[in-house]
This record gives C-alpha cells, sequence and structure tokens, in this order.
C-alpha cells in the first residue's frame, strides 16, 4: 500500500465530490409521501365497518380449526358475528387514521401497516361471509388447506414467469406450458401405466414449448407477447384436437394416468392447520416447496443467479463480462417451462385422473398475476399464489354453506386484489428492467 | 509484480454492410503508456475498441499481444488476454451493489455455486485503498455519483487483473473536477504499470495526460503527436483542414429585457423537484449559456419552457405574456424557436424527407397549408432554400432524414428552428455528435441570431462551447439555479459551480488552490475578471433580470 501521491488535496474535499453523494443519498431516500395509503385504507375502512360491522350478522361464525383425524385437537373458534366485524373495522379505522396521521407529519406507513390491514379486512370478510351464512360454519384448516392444494399450479406457474423475466423474457405462454404438461402427463402416465414417468414427461412438454418462445423471441426477436399468446392457442388447438381424437376414442389407454399417491409424513401431518399443508402432499406439492425455495437461493445466492439477474437487468453489461446472454435466457426460459409443466401435471395426476379440454382454465394468466404482485420474487410470488389459490377455495366453500353473497362476487376477489396490490398499496413494483427486450449485439 | 503487455492492433479493417468504419487501421500500445485516441464523434475510435474488446470481430487484421497473434471472441478473451475497458455508457447494473457488479463473470464462489462475495469486498477494498478510490462495496450502483459509477467500472477492470485499460470518452459525463481526479488516476494506474488506451475529442484532456496521440479520421489513422503539439495542430489534423476554434462574436449589445423565470420548479413523476425555484431573465441581443453537468435540471428546464413538462410552477414570462400552463403550440406561436438535445428522438422524424422536416413546426400555416391541403411545391421550395443557406449536405431535399450525417441533421433542425420570426430562440446541445466543420457553422448562426436581437439560451454540458458562446453563464446543479457569472469566467471557476459550489465560494477555493494538473493556462482575458472580486453582479443577477 504506497501512499497515493495524488490523494485528494486538503481543501478539495469540500468542493468535489463528497458532498456531491451525500446530497444524492438523501435526494433518493426522500420519496414522496402520497395520499395514496392513507386515502385507500380509510376508504376500505369505512366499506368494512359499514357492512362487516354496521349490516354484520347477527349468527356466531364458527371457525373449526382441526380435523377429526389430527393428532391433537384444538377447540373451533368462534366469533359472534356483529361484534367481531365492530371490533375489526373498528381497528381497521384506527390503522387508516394513523396513516393519515403520519401522512400529515410527512412520513409514509410503514410496510407492515397495509399487510396488516389486509390480514383484518380479509378476516372480518370471512366473518361477514360465514355469520351469514345458512350454516355459520367451516373449517379453517380445511379453507387453508384447500387454498394451498388450489396454489400449486400458480406456484409453478409464477415461478416460470419468475424465471423467464429475471432473464429478460416475458412468458404469457405460462398458461400454455400448464396446459401441455397437463396434457402430457395425462397420456404418458396412460400409456405407461406409470404416474411418475407422467410427471417427468409433463416437464417435457413444459419446456418443449418454452423452447419454442425462446427460439422466437430470443433468435428470431419475434414480438415476446405475441408468441406467447399464439403458444397458448396453439396448446390449446392441439391438446384440444388430440383430446378429442386419440383421449376420447380410447380412454383406457390415453387417458387414465392414476393418481400419484399422496406421501402422509406420520406424526407432523397430524399438527393442526400446517400438518396437511405441509406434510400431506403429493410429490408435486413438496417439489413446489423445493422448488421455491430453490430458486430463490438460486437467484440470490449463487454465481448462476447473478448472472441470470445481470442478463434481465443490463444484458450489455453482462456480455461485456463475458457471459453469453442469449444461452442463459435460453436456458432459463427452457428451465421455467419445466417448472410450469410439472405444475401441469398437478391438473391431471394430483387433482383428479383424467384430461378434459383447457383443463388448466386461465390458471396461467392468475400465475402471471401472482408473478407481478410478488413482485418478480419466488417467495413474493408464492404468498400470491396462495392468496389467489385461498380466494378461490373461499369462493367454493362459501358456495357450499350458502351464503346471500353471490359466488361471482367472490370470484372477482382475487383480480380485485391484485388491482389494489398492482396500484401501489404495497409499494412500486419494478419489473427487471430489460424484461421484454430482445438482446442484439452491437 | 504487474506483467506489463504490449499490444499491437495491425490492419484492422471493420466493416458494417457499405459502411467502412475502420479501414486498416495500425496502432501500437507500448507497455507503460498512456495512448490516446482521438478523432471526432463518428470517426471509429469507439469501432475499434470494440474490435479491441473482442464486441466486434474485424473484417481484416489482427491483433498481436506481445507479439503474438491473438483473437477474441468475445469479452470474455479480451479480459483473460489482459485487456478492460470502460465503456462511454457505463456497463453496470444499477439495481446491484458495487460488489455485485464486480463480481459479476468472475464471481468468487464457495462450494456449490454460492456466491462469495465477501472475497470480492477485500478485492476492491485493496483497490480502493490503494488509489484512494473511497468506494463502498456495498452501496447500490444506482445511488452513486457519475463518477464513482465510473470508479467502479476500473476496479472491475482492475480486479480482473487487466493490464491495458481501454477508456471509451470517460470524461463525457464528469464535471471538470472529476475530470481532473480522473487525469489523476490515469496517472497512477500508468505508474503501476497498466497501459491506457485513451479515447476522447477532447483536445485539452488529451494534452494533458498522453504519452502518445494517434488521430483517426473517417476510419483512418491520419498521424500521430505526443503530447506537445498545439491544440490547433491537432484539431487540424483531426478534422482533415484548418480549424478556427475561436469564435469571433462581437460583443453583446443587450436590449431591453423580453423573456423572464421565476420561480419555475418542476416536479418529476417520483416527486423531485429536477428544477427547483430557478430565476434568470435574458434580455434582447444576449446569450445566456446555461451549463452543467448533464442530469442536473436542463432538460426539464427546457422542456417546461417549451410546455412539455407536467408538473410546473412558477412563472415564465416572454413579452410580458406566461407561458406556463399552455400547450406547446401556443409557445411555438408565441416566437420560441426549440432545438431539442437529442435531435433523432425530438427533432426530427427520421423516416420522413428533409423538406417536411424543415416545416414540421410550420405545415398547417401559409403558404405550406391551404384549408385542409398541403402544398408540396411551397414545401419543395422551402427546403431547398433552406438547404442553400445551411449549407445542408444531402442527396436531395426528398432525401430522409435519418439517413443524414449528425451534422448535417443539427443543420435541419436548427434551419426549421430559425426559419420563422422568433422572441426566444433556445438550444439544447446544439453541437452534440456534430463534426467540428459543422460546429463552427452552426455557431455562427446562433450567434446571428442574437445579433437580430433575439433572447437566445443555450444549454450545453461542453464547458467550451458554453464558454464560447455565452454572454452570460448560469450554471444549473441539482436542478438549482448555482449562480449567474459573466463570459469570460474561468474554466476552474465553472467547474467548481458545476459541482454545487456559488460563486464566490467558488473563487474563493480557486485562489486557495491552484490544481497542478490542468486549468491553469488561464484563457487570456479572464484573470482581470477572476481577480477582482466575486464577481458583484452574481448573485443579484441570479435572483432575477437585472438589465436595464
Amino acid at each position: 500500500m504506497s501512499t497515493t501521491a495524488t490523494s485528494p488535496q486538503p481543501g478539495k474535499p469540500q468542493a468535489g465530490t463528497p458532498p456531491r453523494a451525500e446530497e444524492r443519498q438523501q435526494a433518493t431516500s426522500e420519496k414522496p409521501v402520497t395520499w395514496k395509503v392513507p386515502v385507500l385504507l380509510s376508504a376500505l375502512g369505512i366499506v368494512a365497518f359499514i357492512f362487516f360491522g354496521l349490516m354484520g350478522p347477527n349468527q356466531t361464525a364458527r371457525f373449526g380449526l382441526s380435523s377429526s383425524g389430527d393428532f391433537f385437537q384444538l377447540p373451533a373458534l368462534e366469533v359472534p358475528g356483529f361484534l367481531g366485524g365492530i371490533v375489526l373495522s373498528v381497528i381497521m379505522l384506527g390503522l387508516a387514521g394513523y396513516a393519515v396521521y403520519l401522512k400529515t407529519k410527512d412520513q409514509a406507513a410503514p410496510r407492515w401497516l397495509p399487510i396488516a390491514f389486509i390480514v383484518l379486512f380479509v378476516a372480518a370478510f370471512l366473518i361477514w361471509v360465514v355469520g351469514g351464512a345458512r350454516t355459520p360454519s367451516i373449517s379453517l384448516a380445511g379453507l387453508i388447506a384447500g387454498s394451498v392444494t388450489l396454489a400449486v399450479p400458480l406456484v409453478f406457474g409464477s415461478l416460470s414467469g419468475v424465471l423467464c423475466e429475471r432473464v429478460g423474457v416475458v412468458n404469457i405462454a405460462i398458461e400454455g406450458q400448464l396446459l401441455g404438461g397437463a396434457f402430457t402427463a395425462a397420456m404418458v402416465a396412460s400409456m405407461t401405466r406409470n404416474p411418475f414417468i407422467g410427471l417427468l414427461a409433463a416437464a417435457v412438454a413444459g419446456a418443449v414449448v418454452s423452447m419454442v418462445l425462446a427460439l422466437f423471441s430470443i433468435k428470431y426477436l419475434v414480438n415476446q407477447i405475441i408468441v406467447g399468446v399464439v403458444l397458448n392457442v396453439l396448446v390449446s388447438g392441439v391438446t384440444g384436437f388430440l383430446f378429442s381424437t386419440v383421449m376420447q376414442a380410447d380412454k383406457a389407454t390415453f387417458n387414465s394416468p392414476g393418481r400419484l399417491p399422496i406421501i402422509d409424513i406420520p406424526v407432523l401431518s397430524g399438527i393442526p392447520v400446517l400438518g396437511p399443508i405441509l406434510f400431506k402432499q403429493s410429490l408435486v406439492g413438496y417439489l413446489m416447496y423445493i422448488a421455491v425455495i430453490v430458486v430463490w437461493i438460486g437467484l440470490f445466492k449463487t454465481k448462476w443467479g447473478l448472472r441470470v439477474r445481470a442478463v434481465g437487468e443490463h444484458p450489455q453489461a453482462a456480455d461485456t463480462m463475458g457471459i453469453r446472454v442469449n444461452a442463459t435466457r435460453f436456458w432459463n426460459v427452457t428451465l421455467g417451462g419445466a417448472i410450469a409443466g410439472i405444475g401441469g401435471s398437478f391438473f391431471t395426476l394430483v387433482a383428479i385422473d383424467s384430461f378434459t379440454k383447457e383443463i388448466s382454465g386461465g390458471r396461467g394468466f392468475i400465475a402471471l398475476a401472482a408473478l407481478i404482485f410478488g413482485r418478480w420474487n419466488p417467495i413474493g410470488a408464492f404468498f400470491a399464489a396462495l392468496l389467489f389459490g385461498f380466494a378461490d377455495n373461499l369462493q367454493s366453500i362459501v358456495t357450499i354453506i350458502g351464503t346471500p353473497v353471490p359466488s361471482q362476487f367472490m370470484a372477482m376477489l382475487p383480480y380485485l386484489v391484485t388491482v389494489l396490490a398492482v396500484a401501489g398499496l404495497v409499494g412500486r413494483s419494478r419489473p427487471p428492467a430489460a424484461s421484454g427486450i430482445p438482446y442484439v449485439k452491437g | 509484480m504487474v506483467r506489463v503487455l504490449k499490444l499491437e492492433l495491425k490492419g484492422i479493417t471493420k466493416r458494417f454492410g457499405s459502411l467502412l468504419a475502420n479501414d486498416h487501421i495500425d496502432v501500437v500500445v507500448e507497455p507503460g503508456q498512456i495512448h490516446c485516441l482521438l478523432g471526432e464523434n463518428g470517426a471509429g475510435k469507439s469501432t475499434l475498441m470494440n474490435v479491441l474488446y473482442g464486441l466486434y470481430e474485424p473484417t481484416d487484421g489482427e491483433i498481436l499481444i506481445d507479439d503474438e497473434p491473438v483473437s477474441f471472441r468475445g469479452p470474455g478473451d479480451a479480459m483473460a488476454a489482459g485487456i478492460g475497458m470502460v465503456h462511454q455508457h457505463f456497463m453496470l447494473v444499477p439495481v446491484f451493489t458495487v460488489a455485485e457488479n464486480v463480481a459479476l463473470g468472475a464471481e468468487s464462489t464457495k462450494a456449490g455455486g454460492f456466491l462469495n462475495l465477501e472475497d470480492t469486498r477485500r478485492k476492491i477494498q485493496e483497490i480502493s485503498d490503494r488509489y484512494g478510490f473511497d468506494v463502498d462495496p456495498d452501496a447500490l450502483v444506482e445511488d452513486l455519483p457519475v463518477g464513482v459509477q465510473q470508479r467502479v467500472e476500473i476496479i472491475k477492470a482492475l480486479v480482473r487483473d487487466a493490464r491495458v485499460l481501454i477508456l471509451d470518452e470517460p470524461t463525457a459525463v464528469l464535471t471538470p473536477q472529476e475530470t481532473d481526479e480522473l487525469l489523476d488516476i490515469m496517472r497512477q494506474l500508468k505508474g503501476g504499470g497498466t497501459s491506457i488506451v485513451f479515447i476522447s475529442h477532447k483536445l485539452r484532456e488529451v494534452k494533458a495526460v498522453s504519452d502518445i496521440i494517434t488521430v483517426i479520421r473517417r476510419g483512418q489513422v491520419v498521424g500521430s503527436a505526443d503530447s506537445g503539439a498545439s491544440t490547433t495542430e491537432l484539431a487540424s489534423m483531426m478534422v482533415g483542414r484548418a480549424v478556427n476554434l475561436t469564435l469571433d462574436k462581437a460583443p453583446a449589445q443587450p436590449q431591453e429585457t423580453t423573456f423572464e423565470v421565476k420561480d419555475l420548479t418542476v416536479v418529476a413523476p417520483n416527486g423531485h423537484h429536477t428544477v427547483d425555484g430557478i430565476s434568470f431573465s435574458i434580455a434582447r441581443g444576449e446569450i445566456l449559456a446555461v451549463a452543467g453537468v448533464q442530469g442536473n435540471g436542463q432538460t426539464e428546464l427546457t422542456e417546461a419552457i417549451l410546455g412539455l413538462q407536467e408538473r410546473v410552477s412558477g412563472s415564465i414570462l416572454l413579452d410580458g405574456k406566461e407561458l406556463v400552463g399552455r400547450s406547446v403550440k401556443d409557445v411555438l406561436d408565441a416566437g420560441v424557436g426549440f432545438v431539442p438535445e437529442d435531435r433523432k428522438v425530438d427533432g426530427l422524424v427520421g423516416t420522413f424527407s428533409v423538406a417536411e422536416n424543415l416545416v414540421l413546426d410550420l405545415y398547417d400555416k401559409a403558404p405550406f397549408a391551404r384549408g385542409i391541403s398541403m402544398s408540396p411545391a411551397k414545401v419543395l421550395e422551402n427546403a431547398n432554400s433552406r438547404i442553400g443557406e445551411f449549407d445542408v449536405r444531402t442527396p436531395s431535399a426528398a432525401a430522409a432524414a435519418g439517413t443524414l450525417s449528425g451534422g448535417n441533421q443539427q443543420k435541419v433542425v436548427m434551419a426549421r428552428e430559425l426559419s420563422r420570426p422568433l422572441r426566444l430562440f433556445i438550444a439544447s446541445q446544439p453541437t452534440r455528435g456534430v463534426d467540428v466543420g459543422s460546429i463552427e457553422f452552426l455557431h455562427r448562426r446562433i450567434v446571428a441570431e442574437r445579433d437580430t436581437g433575439t433572447p437566445v439560451m443555450i444549454v450545453s454540458t461542453e464547458l467550451d462551447e458554453v464558454m464560447e458562446l455565452a454572454d452570460r453563464i448560469a450554471v444549473l446543479y441539482k436542478g438549482k439555479l448555482v449562480g449567474i457569472v459573466p463570459a469570460g469566467t474561468g474554466r476552474d471557476v465553472l467547474g467548481l459551480m458545476m459541482a454545487g459550489l456559488s460563486p464566490d465560494e467558488a473563487h474563493a477555493d480557486k485562489l486557495h488552490h491552484r490544481d497542478p494538473a490542468l486549468g491553469n493556462d488561464p484563457v487570456p482575458g479572464n484573470s482581470p475578471a477572476l481577480g477582482n472580486s466575486p464577481t458583484p453582479t452574481s448573485a443579484s443577477r441570479a435572483e432575477g433580470g437585472d438589465h436595464d
């Protein structure tokens, strides 16, 4: 360490760069505090107070926490409808008031505040719906377990999206990958009489769909959105055609895949609420948890992930550092497709044991929403997918117990949540800078 | 300890379609030398360096390292051979930390491919300490000032053991002070045994630091010189003919003040005040040049005047009429001529013909329009006369504007804006990416417009241009007006102001400390103005027009 002959001379620092750095830092931290969050929360709080509180149900809502087979039993949670609604909505109004108070002091609401608000809102909503039903009782454990089940293909789909967008390719073809996976899983599992081979085949099918996307968007620079949409239509057409010509003709040979067994881990699966969702899943369910964790660690803790993210943010910078941009993109998109394909196998190997036309039913697009809601982060996408699964499941359960709320309204819920989320309630989300932009050298 | 390396480019030729970007270029970079490639924008310097760095494949020719021919298929090969490059546009991922950026592509890993950023941090710290870079490995790159980002780029190359460092127009984005610091760093690196290829078109910097200068013009090496060569000599080599570097302009004859900006504030969508409470005025027959490092509010200031910005408060008065809140059309009709900073994006429609581009703001008025139809004959007539008047080199008036050279495109924009009677003329970066020959011409036109009695506002990040054209100089820093100083204020004082010091502080600082590197050749005629007193007029002028 030789002393530097040209270290900044005294008198210069005040004039030179250091003050600039500080000021710049200040400038970036002073984000504008808007009225968006306080106003939105206040409005929702008032809605909650009127509907869930004042117009709340008279019955007591009963939430079962354990199922009969659980290792140990928890008593059911009973909440008087009217009182519960009033108390929760008053707390919500309190939170909204706090946000308004902070705004008057020119401070932003802390990150936990909107989240806590949403949790309360959902709880109050549940009490309201259940308390107003013909049979005011649902199994909370069942509700959550069902949510996870419904979320499985969404999670796989959104992981596929994360992998593709993080590397700079927009993947609208998640729907096609799910559907292709579902079809191939059913077909191959039926023909080989082995659902595990079907699972592998689903991954291959998803990867193949993705490779087409990758080829056209990376090599031939076709607009990625258009390729994605076309792929969805193509896969839907091909699987629909094969379904009616091949599968329908001989169901026994081509469309009876059999199910993947549910692997029940003794003792652990008996834990109330958490047991069934974590320790009583099919292979696909366990793979989901593994995939979320592996993709997260991979993206943020490894050399591979650093390169992937660099390619998705600033491909030219990656190129000048000797990283092969388009090859990285191609293989990541392919991997994403394989993951979505596995998610597709859930429809035909776990949920039910046969393929029908359009079995994925638009869940690929919900997965896309989950990816954005989850801010391009595997764990965020996982929870977003869970939320959508929850809303989906709630809709069917609520219809069963006979609620006055029309089920169509309930079906709107996930999208309503998405719109609110994307509108900025949970903060600004920032996609990878180069997502959707093809990379051409020079 | 650092192995030095001799680099030789032999007969490098690079063709893009029919365009010959490099034509048999020979350059030898001796070990431990600062070798400058001097040439105008578009002369082929960057192409040559991209060939050397493995980004482009040369059409012909070879690269020799220590007399051994090598071939690079990508930047990875070039880096492995000991060549590092700092690009003009930084190759940094803004959302990554410094350490992540430095690690990228040459990651230290633990078992299983896990990143070992600790190791990278240590290396950064080491280099940062050795050269006094003062870089925090954990800072997010997007939060760092440009000068520091550049050091991160240099660290990136050094971590990879670069023995030849290519700096592509490194000073374009720096304040004069940051530039001096960079030149110091370059000398240090050279002292440590790193050879440097310094690409620039700025004669002053080139002379200050180079051991040898190779001049490139139109893809060919046209000569070489050492740092003792005079600026005029270098400039004429660069341009290919004798150039007059100084503009002859008569002193301004300011008349009444007709343009006045008061407390102008522009708020960006993210809530930043990109222009923050600026007040100034311009008299008829006077050029006010707005200086500052790129991105300090100049763009927003000009766009606010034109009516292109959304959230504008304060007042902009032209001939007593308020312009804030008016549409762009109204502002143009009020007699504002505007040359935008990026002609390709805002100045021209590239696929339209030159003739059409010349009437972009007049197409709906007589004589070009009759009712709802246009008169192509008049448009063509107008085009031919403008092309002649502004010496636009174009195959015909029907040629697509996008196919012209930068200088000729700029002439088209300028011709259009100056073709109607103006009450205010604003030109942003009037000569960016324009050849030296056209610069002279454009500058003379701007001064001619002033002499007809139009208030003129020039925005430029090139200090030389500011000093040449200005009758008064306003300096912007982070959206605020640092001060307005008279023409003839020294480069060093302006430089300090561009870093945010008020004119008084800048003068004081400058008196205390004279930079040994540069800026000591005071422009004749400057010294009296500086020596006197901290410009008594500057403060009052900053408040608002004080012309009578």
